[in-house]
């Protein structure tokens, strides 16, 4: 979360309530359980590590006193690592959803290229797996393992897919993207 | 199948010589006016000797055009196919028609064998035709199945044997002429997965034995048996990965490490 937090951060400085809803935004009714907290949660992590700071507090004459952060030199440095490095062969599909979001969102980085990255990175990862599958009896344990392995890999193949299709009709519309 | 028992002949890479498959500016449209279809749009390809190529992409993404041309089974509406150092888009229908026969082996989805030839008939006829022996055609044949691993099964009807093992008899007979370049076309669209497991073992095998291989699937088991991936979009060649060179420990599958 702390990454995504961050790429959020990236387009514009903000406080909580507002990542909290474009964090929402970004992962449906999957985001429903979210509170507010644990975005400050995380928010306080990143400041202790330097990551984030706060810009300015806000002292309105009635309500509750809004903190908005914004990157650090090294927040910043961080975004542009966490976009650019491969997310490995167990990633998360929300993981990886909201980094195409906020890739969109901040600029950072194109969507497509992201997704055709990790197709390369899954389908390497396909073809070893695969190859070892297929040396070893389907019926020992260790044959078994690298099934279920081959078989994860192929279902996050077919869902990038779907994400290639939906961001480039969401590009084509000439949406920057998200839901933000 | 060689003496020795491997499934094709060794043939090393043409280092930087044009591949022996090529396509330059390579375009098929249908229709015209609004109507116009773009299924290939301006691909440049160039398959070296020994590679394994998978095309993937959607349905309608123009994969089986592509093939196609390049198998001289359709013409382009604009661009060059090249097959061996020779240009064949423009060859004449009879001239095409024995190039595939000799130097070009297909694999099909639907494995499009003879219903009334037996196995081993099927593969020996493809040999025939391409002007072997009969004697010849009879023991390449004998020994391809073999290889596919229906040497019990030579004397059967297509009708008696699974979809794996008629997929089987037809890469046998894809193989039978020593072919320049095998294409194949979805070849584990119609099979479970057992079935499949077998073809992607035996796709290995034709990798192992730097057979030439181009093959269009919309299955990633498929493309993942392939030295190199290009994903095919609209027509239009996307992106193009090699699957060959990787030196990454297999545990890093496991995504345990750091």
């Amino acid at each position: 979360m702390q990454d995504v937090v961050l790429a959020l951060l990236a387009k514009e400085p903000s406080h909580g309530y507002d990542l909290r809803r474009r964090l929402v935004a970004a992962l449906g009714p999957l985001g429903e359980t979210l509170n507010v907290g644990q975005v400050y949660v995380t928010l306080t992590r990143l400041e202790k590590a330097g990551l984030v700071v706060q810009d300015r507090e806000d002292a309105p004459v009635r309500g509750p006193r809004r903190k908005v952060y914004a990157l650090t030199a090294a927040g910043q440095e961080r975004v542009t690592a966490w976009m650019g490095e491969s997310a490995g062969p167990r990633a998360d599909v929300p993981e990886f959803h909201l980094k195409l979001v906020a890739a969109a969102e901040s600029g950072l980085a194109d969507p497509l290229a992201l997704v055709d990255a990790r197709r390369r990175e899954l389908m390497r990862s396909l073809a070893e797996a695969q190859q070892a599958t297929l040396e070893h009896d389907t019926n020992s344990e260790a044959g078994l393992l690298l099934e279920g392995v081959a078989l994860r890999l192929q279902a996050d193949l077919r869902w990038l897919e779907a994400c290639e299709r939906t961001w480039a009709a969401l590009a084509s519309r000439g949406k920057g993207g998200g839901n933000g | 199948m060689t003496r020795d028992g491997r499934l094709v002949s060794g043939r090393s890479t043409a280092g930087g010589r044009p591949g022996v498959v090529r396509a330059v500016g390579l375009s098929r449209v249908y229709g015209q006016g609004k109507s116009l279809v773009r299924a290939v749009d301006g691909v440049d390809l160039d398959v070296p000797a020994g590679q394994t190529l998978a095309v993937t992409g959607p349905s309608g993404c123009g994969k089986s055009t592509l093939l196609q041309l390049l198998g001289g089974l359709d013409r382009p509406s604009s661009g060059e196919v090249w097959l061996g150092g020779r240009r064949i888009d423009h060859l004449g229908e009879r001239a095409l028609a024995r190039l595939r026969r000799r130097a070009i082996g297909f694999v099909f989805q639907s494995f499009h064998l003879m219903d009334e030839l037996s196995a081993v008939e099927n593969v020996e006829l493809a040999a025939l035709l391409a002007g072997a022996s009969p004697r010849a055609a009879r023991a390449r044949a004998t020994g391809l199945l073999a290889r596919v691993g229906l040497a019990n099964r030579a004397r059967h009807l297509p009708s008696e044997l699974s979809g794996g093992q008629r997929q089987r008899v037809a890469i046998a007979r894809a193989l039978v002429n020593e072919p320049l370049v095998v294409f194949a076309d979805e070849p584990t669209g119609n099979l479970d997965s057992t079935a499949t497991r077998d073809i992607l073992r035996l796709f290995g095998e034709l990798r192992a034995a730097r057979q030439t291989l181009v093959v269009v699937t919309h299955d990633d088991r498929v493309a993942a048996t392939a030295d190199r991936v290009v994903a095919l979009r609209d027509g239009t060649l996307l992106d193009d990965t090699r699957l060959d060179g990787g030196t990454r420990p297999l545990g890093a599958l496991l995504g345990w490490e750091g």
